[in-house]
C-alpha cells in the first residue's frame, strides 16, 4: 500500500495543523511517513499545500499522483485536480462546487455548531482518518498532545463530527511502530547538541531559521547560548570568537545570509579557528523564491572567500544524515582547526519523514585542544609550524602566563603580524598543507543500485531521495542504473566516481541548479565525460517520478 | 619598570596618542592585578587594532569594524575573561557602527575603549565618522560633507550603564577611567582622544588640550538628562570624565546557566545527555 494525501488551502487556514495530526497518526500506527510541504512566502493568503505520504514500505520522496485531496479552497481543486489518480477522491466544503466525484461536507456549518470556525482543519482530520480507517484512540491521543483545555475539548467533538461523515474505504492495520519522524533542520540541530554545540548565534532567515529556534527551545535545559545577533556579519564573527574562548560554536544562514559570512569566512581560514557554519540554500539570485528549493549555492560556497585557505563542505542528504553529519562536522573543524559548511537545502529542512532513531552512542567528541606544557617558559606559538599543518591549540585564560594571540593579519607562528617572504609563504603552506589530512577524513558519495550500472547517475544533497526511489524502480524493471549521491564534497571525493564512471555507459548529473554546477566540478576533477544532465530550477524539489520521466526522455532521444 | 603587559616596541608613528593609550592600558591592568593570561584584548583593523601586538595579553585581532561581536562571544563563553574591546572611531563608529549599536543593547560585560582621533590613520588622512564637517581630508578635498557621530550621546541614548570619555595627554586620568571601565559590571564605553599627528592637523594635542576640562567633583554621573548636556558638548569646551554611571544586569546574568554555573567553555560534553531529545519525535 502505498497513499498520499494532498492538503490545500490559503496560509493561515490551518494546513498544518491537518498534516501534523495526521504525520503522527499515522506514523503511531506504525506506518512510514514522508510530507513534502510547499509554501509561498506570505503568511495569510496564496495558496500553499503539503503532501501526506504513507506506505508499509520504505518511501523516501514524495509521489506526484495523489488519492485524496482535502481542498480548503475552490483554488486548491483547481491546481492539483489532475494529479489525481483514477478513482482518486476530493473533499471539499459543500460551499464549494457542486460536480460530481467529489466529496461534500459541511465543515463550516459543523464548525460553526461547535462554535469555533478553527476546527475546520480537525473535522478534515477525522473524515480523513476515518477513510482510512485509522485507530480513532491514536488520533485522540494526538489531539490531546496537540490541542489543550477549551481547544482540546473542541477538537475533539470535531473530531468526532469528521468521523460519523464517512465510512471507512480502506483500513490501516496497527503495526509495530518504532521510528521517529523529523525533518532535516531539527535532526541538524540535535545532531549539533550532540556533538556538544555551545554557542548557536545567528539572524533569521528562511529557511535556516528552524535550526536555530530548535536549538533556542533547549537552551536552558541543554545550557546552549543562542543570540539572535544584528546580522549574519557579526554573527560569524560572534561564533569566531566564542570559539577562540574554546566553547563550541556554530551559525547558520540562507544564501543572502551566508553572502555577509564570506568576510568571516576568510577569517576563520586565516585565524585557523574551528566553526561550523549552516547554509540552507534556497532559490537565488538575492531574495529569489523564499519559501523554495534549490542547489545553486554549490560553487559559491566551496570557493567563498577572499584569498586561499582549507574548508571543507559537507552536503546533506536526509534527516538522519543532517543528525550525523553535524556531529561529525564539530570533530573535523577542530581536528584542522578550519571551518566547516553544513549545505541542506529548502525542501529537507521541511519534509517530515519517519526515519529510525538515531543513535547518539555512534557520536564521538574529538576536540583537539592541546595540553599545555608544565613549566614551559618559552611564549606560546599559536601557528607553530608542524608536519601536519595543524598547530597545537590552546584555550585563552586556561594556562598561567601563557596568552593565546590569533590574526588576522599573515602572521608569525607567535601570531605576531609579519610581511616577510619566508613567513608568508610557510603559512600558505603550513594552512593548505591541512588538506592533505583532510582528504583522509573523506566520506565517498552514498552508491544506489547495482554494483557497475550502465547508466550512472550522480547528484548531491537532497536529492538522495529521489534518486534512490528512481534508481530502485528503475532497476526492479530490468534497468542497469545506479546512482552516486555526494554528501562530503570540498574537497571533492574522487575516487568512487572515477571507479564507477569508467565502467559507465553513461554518466547523467542530476541537479537543482540551471548551470550543472556539480557537473562542472567532476569535469574539474576528474577525466569523466557526463553523457547529459537532469536538471531543474523552478524552486520545486525533483521527485523520484520526474527523475525518471526525465531520464527516459534523455534515453529514448 | 618592566610590566607583565610588555612585549614589543610598537610601530606607530613618533608622537602618536596610542603610545599614551598603551601606556595608561598596561599600567590600568597592573593596577588591577588581573593576570595576563585572563585578559583578551579583541581588535578590528586600524592603527588602534594593533594592540595585541604589542601587549602580553591574550589577543584577538580580527576584521575592521568587528572587533565586538567576537568580544561578546569570548566573554559569554568564558566569563572569568576580562574582555577589552578596542579599536579606533572609523572601526567603531562607522564600519562596526551596526555591532556598537546593539552590543549596547546587550549590556555584555566588556570594556569598549574607542581610540578617537577624528581621521582615518591607517589608510592615510580620509574623513572618519568623528571628522568634523568641513574639514578638508585626503579625501574629501572641499570638506567633510556630512554630520560627525556624536559617539557619548548615541551610547547613553541607547541605553548603556558606563559612558565616558578621556584623552592620551592625562595619563593619570585615562589610567583611573579604564580601571573604573573594566571593573564596571556591564558594557563600559570609553570614548579617548588622542591627536593623530601625521593625518589630522586640525585635532591637534594642542586643540585637544585647549578644549578638555574634567568634570566637576560634585558632577552627578548618575544623571541621565546632565550626561546627555555633557555629552553633547563639543565645541570650545568638551568634558572628560565619567559621564554616566549607573547598575545594571548584565547580558551574561540574562543565561541561568552561565550566571550561576561554570564558564561555559568549562562545560562537560557528553552526547548521552542529548539523547532524550529524541522522545519529542515519537
Amino acid at each position: 500500500m502505498d497513499y498520499t494525501i494532498l492538503i490545500g488551502g490559503a496560509a493561515g487556514q490551518g494546513i498544518e495543523t491537518v498534516v501534523l495530526l495526521l504525520e503522527k497518526t499515522i506514523k503511531r500506527s506504525g506506518y512510514n511517513v514522508f510530507t513534502y510541504k510547499n509554501y509561498m512566502s506570505m503568511v495569510r493568503g496564496g495558496h500553499n499545500f503539503m503532501q501526506v505520504r504513507f506506505s508499509d514500505k520504505a518511501i523516501s520522496t514524495y509521489s506526484t499522483k495523489v488519492d485524496m485531496i482535502f481542498a480548503m479552497t475552490a483554488e486548491t481543486v483547481a491546481f492539483h485536480k489532475n494529479n489525481l489518480k483514477d478513482g482518486g477522491l476530493i473533499i471539499l466544503d459543500e460551499n464549494f462546487h457542486n460536480e460530481e466525484n467529489f466529496m461534500h461536507y459541511p465543515f463550516q456549518k459543523l464548525a460553526k455548531e461547535i462554535g469555533n470556525e478553527k476546527v475546520v482543519p480537525t473535522i478534515g482530520f477525522g473524515v480523513i482518518g476515518r477513510y482510512f480507517g485509522l485507530d480513532k484512540d491514536i488520533a485522540i491521543n494526538t489531539l490531546k498532545e496537540t490541542f489543550k483545555d477549551k481547544i482540546l475539548q473542541l477538537n475533539l467533538e470535531a473530531l468526532d463530527k469528521g468521523f460519523d461523515l464517512t465510512e471507512t474505504n480502506k483500513q490501516l492495520d496497527k503495526r509495530e511502530d518504532k521510528n521517529i519522524i523529523i525533518n532535516g533542520n531539527q535532526a541538524l540541530a540535535m545532531g549539533a547538541i550532540a556533538a556538544g554545540v555551545k554557542y548557536y548565534c545567528g539572524y533569521p532567515m528562511t529557511p535556516s531559521t528552524s535550526v536555530m529556534s530548535y536549538i533556542s527551545g533547549k537552551s536552558k535545559e541543554m545550557g546552549i547560548v543562542v543570540d539572535q545577533i544584528e546580522d549574519e556579519v557579526g554573527a560569524l564573527n560572534m561564533a569566531l570568537g566564542a570559539s577562540y574562548a574554546g566553547t563550541r560554536a556554530m551559525t547558520g544562514s540562507s544564501g543572502g545570509g551566508f553572502a555577509l559570512m564570506v568576510e568571516a569566512l576568510s577569517l576563520a581560514g586565516i585565524l585557523e579557528q574551528p566553526v561550523v557554519v549552516v547554509n540552507a540554500q534556497r532559490p537565488g539570485p538575492a531574495t529569489g523564491l523564499s519559501t523554495r528549493t534549490e542547489q545553486a549555492d554549490l560553487r559559491f560556497v566551496i570557493h567563498a572567500g577572499h584569498g586561499e585557505f582549507p574548508r571543507m563542505v559537507i552536503t546533506l542528504r536526509n534527516p538522519e544524515d543532517s543528525f550525523y553529519q553535524a556531529a561529525r562536522a564539530f570533530n573535523i573543524a577542530e581536528k584542522y582547526q578550519i571551518p566547516v559548511i553544513l549545505m541542506t537545502e529548502e525542501y529537507l529542512t521541511d519534509y517530515m519523514t519517519t526515519t529510525k532513531p538515531f543513535d547518539f552512542s555512534k557520536i564521538t567528541i574529538e576536540r583537539n585542544i592541546a595540553e599545555p606544557e608544565e613549566g614551559n617558559t618559552e611564549r606560546y606559538k599559536r601557528y607553530k609550524y608542524t608536519e601536519t599543518g595543524v598547530s597545537p591549540r590552546l584555550l585563552p585564560g586556561k594556562t598561567k602566563d601563557t596568552v593565546v594571540l590569533v590574526d588576522s593579519h599573515e602572521h608569525n607562528e607567535y601570531g605576531n603580524i609579519d610581511e616577510s617572504i619566508e613567513t608568508r609563504n610557510s603559512m600558505m603552506r603550513k594552512r593548505m598543507k591541512k588538506l592533505d589530512g583532510l582528504k583522509d577524513e573523506l566520506m565517498e558519495p552514498d552508491q544506489l543500485g547495482v554494483d557497475n550500472p550502465e547508466i550512472l547517475l550522480v547528484g548531491f544533497g537532497a536529492t538522495h531521495g529521489a534518486l534512490a526511489d528512481a534508481v530502485q524502480r528503475l532497476s526492479s524493471e530490468g534497468m542497469s542504473v545506479g546512482a552516486l549521491v555526494y554528501g562530503d564534497i570540498w574537497p571533492f571525493p574522487d575516487k568512487l566516481i572515477n571507479s564507477l564512471g569508467k565502467n559507465a555507459d553513461k554518466i547523467i548529473t542530476v541537479e537543482q541548479n540551471m548551470t550543472g554546477q556539480l557537473e562542472s566540478l567532476i569535469l574539474e576533477k576528474t577525466r569523466l565525460q557526463i553523457y547529459d544532465r537532469i536538471l531543474k530550477y523552478d524552486g520545486r524539489a525533483i521527485n523520484g517520478d520526474e527523475i525518471i520521466h526525465r531520464l527516459n526522455a534523455i534515453l529514448e532521444s | 619598570m618592566t610590566c607583565e603587559y610588555d612585549l614589543y616596541d610598537p610601530s606607530w608613528c613618533p608622537g602618536c596618542g596610542n603610545y599614551m593609550i598603551i601606556k595608561a592600558l598596561k599600567q590600568a591592568l597592573e593596577e588591577l592585578e588581573i593576570p595576563s593570561h585572563m585578559a583578551v584584548i579583541v581588535t578590528g583593523i586600524g592603527q588602534a587594532a594593533k594592540m595585541p601586538h604589542y601587549i602580553a595579553a591574550n589577543g584577538f585581532n580580527g576584521l575592521h569594524g568587528r572587533a565586538l561581536p567576537p568580544a561578546i562571544g569570548i566573554k559569554l563563553s568564558n566569563k572569568d575573561l576580562t574582555v577589552i574591546a578596542e579599536s579606533g572611531d572609523g572601526d567603531t563608529y562607522g564600519e562596526g557602527g551596526n555591532h556598537f549599536i546593539h552590543t549596547i543593547r546587550r549590556n555584555i560585560n566588556i570594556a569598549h575603549f574607542v581610540h578617537d582621533n577624528q581621521i582615518y590613520g591607517l589608510t592615510k588622512g580620509q574623513g572618519s565618522p568623528t571628522t568634523a564637517m568641513g574639514q578638508v581630508t585626503t579625501l574629501q578635498y572641499d570638506g567633510v560633507k556630512v554630520e560627525p557621530v556624536k559617539p557619548l550621546a548615541l551610547s547613553l541614548t541607547m541605553g548603556a550603564g558606563f559612558v565616558a570619555r578621556g584623552f592620551s595627554g592625562d595619563i593619570p586620568q585615562l589610567v583611573e577611567l579604564m580601571k573604573e571601565a573594566i571593573l564596571y559590571s556591564g558594557y563600559a564605553h570609553l570614548d579617548i582622544f588622542q591627536p593623530c599627528v601625521v593625518w589630522n592637523k586640525v585635532n591637534t594635542f594642542q586643540w585637544y588640550k585647549d578644549r578638555v576640562y574634567k568634570l566637576p567633583e560634585d558632577y552627578d554621573y548618575t544623571d541621565f538628562n546632565a550626561a546627555y548636556k555633557k555629552a553633547m558638548e563639543f565645541g570650545d569646551k568638551i568634558p572628560t570624565g565619567i559621564l554616566f554611571k549607573v547598575e545594571k544586569e548584565t547580558y551574561e546574568d540574562r543565561f541561568e546557566f552561565i550566571k550561576n554555573g561554570p564558564p561555559l567553555v568549562d562545560a562537560e560534553l557528553n552526547p548521552m545527555d542529548a539523547e532524550k531529545l529524541l522522545n519529542d519525535f515519537y
